[in-house]
């Protein structure tokens, strides 16, 4: 991989005491959102990137604390000197989201008028509220408009949804793996990952904490669904195939495929860090996501709104957001007139493709930021 | 496949069709390659263009030049572009390696106002001598040895205007540059079929 990381980072928290309307219709009274910062902001303020996460993503989107070396950024293969998002030259933005439980203000920090964790009465947020949310953060930065906003998956949404909601905000957008708006399908896959969590004896109806336990099987489930959405088939076929743990059928429910091994090690894993309120709060803000809703569905009419240059990209094997669920965008831009480049990156990784370090992706994300204007 | 270089100095098809575009036009070019025209036509004539092509490699190259490239198959048509988007669709060198003749050119129409289309003539004079003596023409406008070209259509100037004329296409202008790209000029069409190595077609469609 060509690069460096960017070494050692830190978060950062802020505050913010102003009230933000939700798109739901009701109103969080204050909030506090977590970040880090790679590269520095030049003296013109016109070269800072925001990266937005996805689902289960964060802040931390690259190099590793000083006190855990292990724990490395999600998206750290792309950021560093020398790497397509150079910190050389861009000053680049990862902030976790309203709702999310990395240290943002979500279900499982305090509820300040009840003393108690929000849990279930942490408000449904939708992709706009996180822009609106951002943009405060860029207020506090001192950013006027973001050379580039940028994502995969939901990540790509947030992006597409700043270039219709602050048009003179962002000057360019790189859309990855993303979709206008979830498909019947999508929707269908998140209900039963959300019915996995909320069918969980230790659900409590969101007010696990006070119960001092948490929802772990539930969300597990909900996870190991997830992730085969996350992988093509022939990815699976490649590293799984039919292989058995024990080299021969056992006859009953223990792990037997390795599959199943890697499925269950995920779930694991997963379910001991994140938060289930949270993973239902992603989750309803994917089958929200929608932004031609404001025009009638007119996906052309919504793009008409935004002023940003393109890059959008898409992976062959992905079927979660299949590579149709892309040109549905560039078709939108292009009918507008608007600059939009299209990669359709053929990669074996299904939807997790975007965090991958191939030369071929990479090299197309380095070659277009290179032509942008700072 | 050998990749052919395509600087604008072995390219005088672009100079052909620069000239038949005006300031500000927008322009689609299919099988842009790395853009090279596309960017002659921004720097030369100030137009909007976008590029289709399907290979990385190109993906990546005309990236680099800084020009919109859109990653698709030619031959699954054009559906990411509306109708009558564009002013001028172009089709430079690309025909011949297109398996659905009449459906591209019907796509291009849709899309477009104009097409314009270039493409090497089978039956330049030295192609032909080529044949006749047992071998498949190799030239500066057929650049490929017969193993290994992109190319799967083969026929020459009159053959496209006799398909045009069946498909209800109207030749609003044409060019004919012999294996140096200069200008070849002959009133008979037979001859010109003959001493044509590369033809350029501007065509529309009754509407």
């Amino acid at each position: 991989m060509p690069g460096q990381s960017v070494g050692v980072v830190h978060s950062q928290r802020a505050h913010f005491a102003q009230p933000l309307a939700l798109r739901s219709g009701g109103v969080l009274p204050a909030y506090d959102l977590v970040y880090e910062t790679y590269g520095a902001l030049n003296a013109a303020k016109s070269n800072a990137i925001l990266v937005c996460h996805a689902l289960s993503g964060h802040h931390h989107v690259a190099g590793h604390y000083a006190d855990q070396p292990g724990n490395i950024g999600w998206w750290d293969n792309l950021i560093g000197p020398g790497r397509p998002l150079d910190t050389d030259r861009y000053f680049i933005v990862g902030v976790n989201n309203l709702g999310g439980c990395h240290g943002s203000t979500g279900p499982s920090t305090l509820n300040p008028a009840s003393g108690k964790p929000w849990g279930a009465d942490f408000p449904l947020v939708a992709v706009v509220d996180w822009v609106h949310a951002q943009a405060r953060l860029a207020d506090l930065l001192g950013i006027d408009a973001w050379a580039v906003v940028m994502g995969g998956s939901l990540g790509g949404m947030q992006a597409l949804r700043w270039s219709v909601t602050y048009p003179e905000r962002i000057r360019n957008a790189i859309v990855i793996a993303a979709a206008p708006k979830l498909s019947a399908q999508n929707i269908a896959f998140n209900d039963v990952a959300r019915q996995a969590i909320l069918t969980d004896p230790d659900f409590h109806g969101g007010h696990y904490y006070e119960h001092h336990t948490r929802p772990t099987r539930g969300l597990r489930l909900a996870r190991m669904l997830g992730h085969i959405t996350y992988l093509s088939d022939d990815q699976m076929g490649e590293k799984f195939g039919r292989e058995l743990k024990n080299g021969s059928f056992t006859f009953d429910f223990d792990v037997e495929f390795e599959v199943e091994s890697y499925l269950r090690y995920q779930g694991d894993k997963f379910a001991g860090i994140f938060d289930a309120n949270t993973y239902l709060l992603m989750t309803k803000a994917l089958d929200y996501f929608d932004p031609a809703r404001m025009d009638d569905g007119d996906l052309t009419a919504t793009m008409a709104r935004s002023t940003a240059n393109f890059l959008i990209a898409s992976f062959t094997t992905d079927w979660r957001f299949t590579p149709a669920r892309s040109k549905e965008i560039v078709a939108a831009l292009l009918a507008n007139g608007r600059n939009v480049s299209y990669a359709e990156i053929d990669l074996n990784f299904g939807h997790d493709s975007f965090l991958m370090a191939d030369a071929h992706y990479h090299g197309v994300i380095d070659a277009w930021l290179r032509n942008i204007t700072l | 496949m050998t990749p052919i270089m395509t600087t604008i100095q072995n390219r005088p098809d672009f100079d052909v069709i620069a000239g038949w575009i005006e300031p500000g036009h927008k322009v689609l070019d299919l099988g842009c390659g790395d853009g090279s025209l596309l960017k002659h036509l921004i720097d030369s004539r100030g137009v909007r263009g976008w590029g289709v092509e399907i290979d990385d490699a190109n993906i990546l190259a005309a990236i680099k030049n800084g020009i919109n490239i859109i990653q698709g198959n030619l031959e699954k048509g054009l559906e990411v572009f509306a109708d009558q988007a564009f002013d001028h669709v172009v089709l430079s060198r690309t025909l011949q390696t297109v398996r659905h003749t009449e459906g591209i050119l019907l796509e291009m129409l849709r899309v477009g106002r104009e097409a314009v289309v270039s493409f090497p003539n089978f039956a330049y004079w030295k192609n032909l001598r080529s044949v006749l003596d047992g071998r498949m023409p190799v030239s500066e406008d057929l650049p490929y040895q017969w193993y290994d070209s992109p190319n799967v259509r083969f026929f020459t100037l009159l053959d496209f205007e006799a398909l045009c004329q069946q498909m209800g296409l109207i030749i609003r202008e044409r060019s004919v540059l012999d294996e140096h790209g200069q200008t070849v000029d002959n009133d008979d069409e037979r001859d010109l079929n003959f001493l044509g190595s590369l033809a350029v077609y501007r065509l529309t469609q009754q509407r």
